[in-house]
Parts: C-alpha cells; sequence; structure tokens
C-alpha cells in the first residue's frame, strides 16, 4: 500500500515526529487485564500487545468487552485485576488526565463533547495546562489543516454534523501529542468517503510512528487498513492475527463463535399494491435542533422492502415520527396507508390499518425498561390487539393469560433469550431485547411495517434473526420500509434503496443496481439524474 | 430629592436581592444542579444577619454572617443530593420549608426590635453627579456587590477556565467526567456559591429594605428569583434586567394604591407576577438560543460509573 510513505511525506509539515519508544519491548502490553460488575466478568485476563507505529485492531461482536477494555486503558474505569504496562513500565491509570499525560488519547463512540460549547471551548476542556483559548483555537486549527480534518474553532458542536464532531474529538485527542490514539467504532456513524479521509489521517499518524488501537466490527475495514488484529469474544481473547492473511469468515468465526447465518432475500415475490405512501411530504422542524422533511414522496408495495440509508441525523427520527403517526401532521393526503389518507391520525389509528412500528430506541422509546415484557406488549398493543388482550367490557381489564401467551409466542417465535418467565425489558441485552420488540410487531402480521434502525448496536447472531424476519414479513405480501445506517444491512434485506439527507429523499434504486459508491454521494446529498453526480463520479 | 429619585432609588432597593439571589442560583444550575431551596437559604440569611448584628452591634459583621449562613445551609442540599443523591426537586423544596421554620424559631427573641440599617457608602466624585449620583453611587455595599457579582460572573463564566468546566459540567456530567473534571466537587461549589448569594440576598432584606426581623419576611422572593433565572435563559446581564424590570413593576404597583387608581389593590399586586409570565413566554420564543444556555443535564443526579 502506498499510504505510509506519501503520510510521512505530509507529516512533516504539519505535526511532530513522535520520538522513539524504549528500543526493545511494546509500546503497550497488557497481560490477564480482568474488569468484574458483580460476579459478571465484561473482561477476563486479556492479553494484548500494541507496537510503535502500527494500527491494531480490536475486534469483536458488542458486548465482547472492547469498551471496558479501552475504558481501563484510559483510565475511565478501574481494573478489577491484572496489569499494564506501558513502554515497559508498570502503570497504574487512575484516570483520564493520567492516561493522557502518559501519552494515550482517545476518541470516544459517544462523543464526549459538550452540544453547548464552541469547538474551541470543548477543545480547551481536555487541555490540562492554562492555554488561552485564542492560543487553543489557533493550534487547533493549524493541527486540522495538517491532517487534513477542516474545523471552525468558533462554531457551535449542537450546529455540526456527526463527521465534524468526530473532527473535534481527533483534533482534541492529538492535540495532547499521543503516542497511542483509540478510536472507539470511529466509522459507524461516518458516510464511505467521509471514513475514507478518516483512513489517511490514520496513516498519517502511523507515518509519524504514533500507534493507534483501532476498534470495529467492520471486518472489511480492519482489513483493509489494520496490521495486526485482536478478537475479544465474551469478554475473553479468542484470536490474535494479521487481519490481512485472514479471511472475513475466519475473522467472523473468531468474532461469532460460529458461523453467522446468512440472511436469504432471493425469491421475494412481485410487487403488489401500493401499501404505503408519502405524498409530497413537508414537516417543518420541530426543535432547533432536528431536521425539517423536504417534500419527501415514497411507494411501498406489497412485497417490497423499501430501505432508506443516510447517516445519522437527516431526518430519519422525523420521517418516523410522520410515517407511523408520533407527531401526526395536518396534511391529510402526505400520509397514506393501504390508499386511505392518515395524515393526522395518531399511532393506534394506524395500527388498527393494519400497520405496525418499530422506534429506534429500545430503552424509553419501544419499551419500558422497568416493567415486564408481558406490560411493554399490552403497552404497544391494547387498543390494535383490543379484543385479544382486554376483557371486562368497559372496564377493559387486562387478561393476563392472553397476554402471558402471547408473550410467550413471541418470545419463542424470535428466540428471545430471557432469564425467567416474564423479565423486565431492561433485563435483557441489547438484542433479545430487539427481538422482542420486533417480534411484538410481527406477531400481528401487519401489512405495513416501519422499522427505524432495526438492529443497532445489536450483536451479529440476533440482527441476521431480525433481518431474516423482515424479508419474510415482505414475501408473505407485506409492505416493509426499514430506516437505517448500516449498509451491510440495507444490501441484505432491501429490493429498493432510497437515500436520506438532510430531510430530501433521494429517488428509489433497484438494491442490484446501487453500489455503495453511490450511496455515498447520495448520503452526501448528491442526487441523482443531476450534473453532480456526474461530475462527483468524475474525481 | 424629588419624587422619581425616590421611585427609583426603591425600584433599586427592590430589585437587589432578587438580582443577588438570581444570579447564586444562576451559577448553581449552570453546573447541573437545581436547587430549589433558594427561598429557605434567603430566609436563612435574612434571620442570621440581623440576629448577629443585634448581638455585635456591625451591620458589616451581620452582612457577612448572612452569606455565611447561605452557604452552609446550601451544603445540606449538596450533601443530600450530590453524595446521597436524594432527588434535588425533593430536597430543594424540603430546604424551603426548613429555612422558614428554623429562621422563624431563631428570630422569636428578635421580633418588633428595631434594627441597625448597614449604611450607604458615598463614592467620592461619582457621587456628586446629579440624579445619577445619590441613585448609584451613594448605596450600601451590598447594592455595589451585587452588580460587581454579576459582572464576575460573567467574566467567571465566559472567560475563565474554570467558568468554561462548570458549564462543561452542566451541559453534560458524564462527558465532562470522562474528561476528568471532578463534577462532584464543581456541583458542591457552585451550591455553595448559589447559598452565600441567597444568604447575602436575605442580608439585605433584613440590613437595607426593612431593617426589622419579620417572619417569613422574604415573601416569596427566592421563588421570583429562580424564575428570573429562567428569564434571563441562564445568561448573567440578563438577570439584571430582569430583576429590576420585575422589581420596578412591583414598587409602581404600591405608588398605583397610594394615588387611589380606580384598579382592584388585588389585581395591582398581582401585576408583577403576570410581567414575569409574560416575559417568560415572549423569552421562550427564540427556541434556539434558549437550547444553547439551557444547561442540559439540569436536575439530573450524577453517579460516577465505577
Amino acid at each position: 500500500m502506498q499510504e505510509g510513505g506519501r503520510g510521512s511525506a505530509e507529516g512533516k509539515e504539519g505535526s511532530v515526529p513522535v520520538e522513539g519508544v524504549a528500543a526493545n519491548g511494546h509500546l503497550l502490553a497488557v497481560s490477564n487485564l480482568t474488569k468484574l460488575f458483580g460476579s459478571f466478568a465484561a473482561c477476563n485476563g486479556i492479553d494484548l500487545q500494541i507496537e510503535q507505529g502500527e494500527i491494531h485492531a480490536l475486534l469483536g461482536e458488542n458486548g465482547a468487552g472492547k469498551s471496558t477494555l479501552v475504558k481501563m486503558l484510559f483510565g475511565v474505569l478501574a481494573p478489577t485485576a491484572g496489569e499494564i504496562l506501558w513502554q515497559g513500565q508498570s502503570v497504574r491509570i487512575a484516570n483520564p488526565a493520567a492516561a493522557r499525560k502518559l501519552g494515550i488519547g482517545m476518541v470516544f463512540q459517544h462523543f464526549s463533547l459538550f452540544e453547548a460549547l464552541t469547538v474551541a471551548e470543548n477543545i480547551a476542556l481536555s487541555m490540562d495546562a492554562n492555554i488561552s483559548l485564542a492560543k487553543v483555537a489557533e493550534e487547533a486549527s493549524r493541527l486540522s489543516h495538517a491532517y487534513g480534518l477542516p474545523l471552525d474553532p468558533k462554531a457551535h458542536v449542537a450546529d455540526l454534523s456527526v463527521g465534524e464532531r468526530q473532527r473535534i474529538e481527533i483534533v482534541r485527542a492529538l492535540l495532547q501529542n499521543p503516542r497511542l490514539i483509540i478510536l472507539d467504532e470511529p466509522t459507524s456513524v461516518l458516510t464511505p468517503q467521509e471514513a475514507d479521509r478518516l483512513f489517511e489521517t490514520l496513516y498519517k499518524l502511523k507515518a509519524e510512528g504514533r500507534s493507534v488501537l483501532y476498534i470495529s466490527h467492520r471486518l472489511e475495514e480492519v482489513q483493509r487498513i489494520c496490521d495486526r488484529a485482536t478478537v475479544l469474544r465474551h469478554g475473553k481473547v479468542t484470536g490474535a492475527c494479521d487481519p490481512k492473511a485472514e479471511t472475513p469468515s475466519s475473522l467472523a468465526r473468531m468474532m461469532v463463535g460460529s458461523d453467522v447465518a446468512v440472511v436469504t432475500a432471493e425469491g421475494t415475490s412481485a410487487k403488489g399494491q401500493v401499501q404505503l405512501e408519502a405524498r409530497h411530504l413537508t414537516v417543518p422542524a420541530r426543535t432547533p435542533f432536528a431536521v425539517s422533511l423536504k417534500n419527501i414522496c415514497l411507494k411501498v408495495h406489497a412485497g417490497e422492502v423499501l430501505a432508506i440509508a443516510g447517516v445519522a441525523g437527516n431526518g430519519q427520527g422525523e420521517l418516523f415520527d410522520a410515517l407511523s403517526g408520533e407527531y401526526p401532521i395536518a396534511d391529510e393526503n402526505a400520509v397514506q396507508i393501504r390508499q386511505r389518507p392518515v395524515g393526522s391520525r395518531n399511532i393506534n389509528a394506524r395500527r388498527l390499518m393494519g400497520a405496525g412500528f418499530v422506534p429506534e430506541e429500545r430503552h424509553g422509546h419501544a419499551a419500558v425498561s422497568a416493567l415486564p415484557l408481558s406490560d411493554n406488549l399490552v403497552l404497544a398493543r391494547s387498543r390494535s390487539d383490543a379484543k385479544a388482550f382486554l376483557g371486562g367490557g368497559f372496564l377493559k381489564i387486562i387478561r393476563r393469560d392472553a397476554v402471558a401467551s402471547a408473550t410467550q409466542r413471541i418470545s419463542e417465535a424470535m428466540d428471545v433469550r430471557k432469564s425467567g418467565e416474564d423479565p423486565p425489558a431492561g433485563s435483557l441485552s441489547g438484542g433479545n431485547l430487539q427481538k422482542f420488540i420486533v417480534g411484538r410487531e410481527l406477531d400481528r402480521q401487519p401489512s405495513v411495517l416501519v422499522v427505524n434502525q432495526p438492529t443497532w448496536g445489536v450483536d451479529a447472531g440476533a440482527a441476521s434473526r431480525i433481518r431474516q424476519a423482515l424479508v419474510d414479513l415482505a414475501k408473505a405480501g407485506s409492505a416493509v420500509l426499514v430506516i437505517s445506517q448500516d449498509l451491510d444491512e440495507i444490501f441484505e434485506v432491501a429490493t429498493e434503496i432510497a437515500v436520506i439527507s438532510d430531510g430530501r429523499l433521494s429517488d428509489p434504486y433497484p438494491a442490484k443496481e446501487l453500489s455503495r459508491e453511490k450511496i455515498g454521494l447520495l448520503m452526501g446529498g448528491m442526487y441523482g439524474k443531476t450534473e453532480g453526480t456526474e461530475a462527483a463520479h468524475a474525481h | 430629592m424629588g419624587i422619581v429619585e425616590a421611585i427609583l432609588l426603591s425600584v433599586i432597593t427592590a430589585a437587589t436581592p432578587l438580582v443577588l439571589a438570581a444570579i447564586g442560583e444562576l451559577v448553581t444550575e449552570r453546573s447541573g444542579v437545581l436547587n430549589l431551596g433558594v427561598e429557605g437559604m434567603m430566609i436563612m440569611g435574612a434571620v442570621s444577619a440581623f440576629a448577629i448584628t443585634q448581638i455585635t452591634g456591625s451591620p458589616v459583621l451581620g452582612m457577612l454572617a448572612g452569606v455565611l449562613c447561605g452557604a452552609l445551609f446550601s451544603q445540606l442540599f449538596a450533601f443530600l443530593t450530590l453524595t446521597l443523591v436524594a432527588n434535588q426537586v425533593a430536597t430543594g423544596l424540603a430546604l424551603t420549608l426548613l429555612g422558614i421554620g428554623v429562621s422563624g424559631m431563631m428570630g422569636e427573641s428578635f421580633l418588633g426590635i428595631q434594627g441597625i440599617k448597614l449604611q450607604p457608602i458615598a463614592i467620592p466624585f461619582l457621587a456628586d453627579i446629579p440624579m445619577l449620583g445619590p441613585l448609584l453611587f451613594r448605596q450600601d455595599i451590598i447594592f455595589y456587590l451585587s452588580i460587581a457579582l454579576v459582572a464576575g460572573v460573567h467574566w467567571f463564566l465566559f472567560r475563565s477556565r474554570a467558568g468554561l468546566k462548570l458549564r462543561a459540567v452542566g451541559d453534560s456530567h458524564a462527558s465532562a467526567h470522562a474528561l476528568g473534571v471532578n463534577v462532584i466537587r464543581t456541583r458542591y461549589l457552585a451550591v455553595m456559591f448559589g447559598g452565600a448569594c441567597a444568604g447575602l440576598a436575605g442580608a439585605q432584606l433584613s440590613l437595607v429594605y426593612t431593617p426589622q426581623w419579620v417572619e417569613n419576611m422574604s415573601a416569596g422572593r427566592g421563588w421570583i428569583a429562580l424564575a428570573l433565572v429562567v428569564f434571563s435563559s441562564w445568561r448573567p446581564w440578563r438577570v439584571v434586567a430582569g430583576g429590576y424590570l420585575f422589581g420596578a413593576v412591583s414598587i409602581s404597583q404600591l405608588h398605583a394604591q397610594a394615588f387611589g387608581l380606580g384598579i382592584p389593590s388585588q389585581f395591582l399586586s398581582s401585576l408583577p407576577y403576570l410581567a414575569t409570565i409574560v416575559v417568560l413566554i415572549l423569552i421562550s420564543h427564540n427556541r434556539r438560543t434558549t437550547l444553547i444556555n439551557t444547561p442540559a443535564s439540569l436536575g439530573k443526579p450524577f453517579v460516577p460509573d465505577r
């Protein structure tokens, strides 16, 4: 690969190369590191070595212990047992400030940014010494140019895109002149093009002799940019390898422990009638940070899965709210379910017409964490399934036996693993709760299903189960609309794909005809059939 | 002294305790803590200021006692909500009820005693300016302090590093913790500052406004100060604007009553509160500014996961 050479050439203008590490031994070595939460071992006897000037991947599914491990390395969590060696010296990292002092920088998955503060203020907060805000802003813009991460120091974070927010985090980490930079799932929120820019930056860091610990569950990326990989599963190291020498399936086996079922979308039946439609749907922004929807037109036919791709915060939540009726809209005709206008109808009225909805947030939106699964079932379906679940006429007494058997039926159908008969929703793992929430809607066999981020933060096994269920529902003749940020997921389930960007929806394309590059351009707001796309292609 | 001057002077005296209590609560809330105990801390400041003034004969010592008492009393709230993670709303309400009760008990032997007034300090040269001089530069020290505190708080919040950290704690305590800011300590100090300011506001009531002790003499000013913080959308100078607007309306209704206008007195006395509501509605119109300035973790308890 060419990047290393190019990076070093450019690196010289921008920043100071890192001084050499003690010649013998690793930059960072971790031995037998363990973290217990109660009796649960989030990390169990982890061994890990990171050399100078390498991009080291930490691979694993959600809940494998990756985040816990790096939180210990960065001093956010205190290890229960084990040792951390930094340049051969045993160290105890008491807090993030201590980690930064050693030369460890961190870019969090969920940004630790302050929305109400400006870029410069955010950066100044992580600097230990007393440097004036003006100086911080100057230094930050110098670094951001050197590493190709453009930023306006005076902008408020609340007004920035996710990609720009990540740049702040990276610049903030770089200002400490770190020897090791930890990136936690950095590309999960980026467009493919933004991810490419990030990789350029990482190559520059590597060329300067800095090390990068790159946390991801995306195999393709890891194979592309990482020199070595350590794989975690259930809090234990299950493999250390050169990712370029492995195949995606061998890496996946190390991550998951078994082969992941492949979702099959083949043989989806021919298009039926239009079941869900938006006609010039325009919704003003409800809050200053929300996105307004602009003239959205879409049609979902029976037997079809329309997937809406897009980077987070481009109007997905707002579109879901308008389609589900969570926030009804004035224009009655703008939303049509089974060819009847429903714009001003609420969510229960739409459910009664045969639609089902799965919102994005599991906790606090799709489910009440503290309540048992059966109560969560009743809360969602007491209106649409009043006959089955409620008795006693106008008294509307909950029929516990019917609810319990429905809960059991859903759990079995979706393979929900839970402790006990009817545990609180919050006690289930993310994947299992998501399976239950999706199953709760599927159980009604809705003729229209709208799902927002169906497998966000869900392990691979549960994700493939949910995706298969969505595909099967469409095969059985329902219209399915999936809103997702995960391109892998979109290509697995979709028959048609449209892209949302800044509240505008692109034309739909048949999934087979659309490339990832094209989607990336659409995500950036470059719509098909315009000159812009052609020009961008030419680059 | 003309009638206009007299009215303006009484507006300043009425507004000063509101500005003081509100600027303290503003700092507390900017750190993410909602302390509804302003009224209680204020009345504790009032009674202790009066008591120490009577015992020592020095209103300056009394004023300091008011500040100290307000600060100490606020630490009870801080301990309950920050260390023991009690509900902030309930604890704040309890603090107000406790303050009113305890102050009534402490002040029993001081009822009906003529107090000693905190004397004005004339600032050389400036005090001789016609009109402005007597109004602004022949005032008691608490008035000067109130303006200096607002200026100081503005500088602290938006220019100093410690202020930046405090705003960061109020915006996202988890992120601030991850950056190594001591969230709990920051909040203890912010609550203490709020208590000290409320105590000073109380001292103003019993040493300047009406130099005597009357049970429950804060008369809801702590609640108005809380509303002023929202009114100001957490920006210090707007506290002054709000405080003086409120002071002006409440004084003018007194004068209107004295002139015997044919308006029911109950309506006139409710004017200040109506004015507050109207202004609150108008100000919350610009939602973007409000959101940028509203401390996002206001009222949320912080428990580090360790």
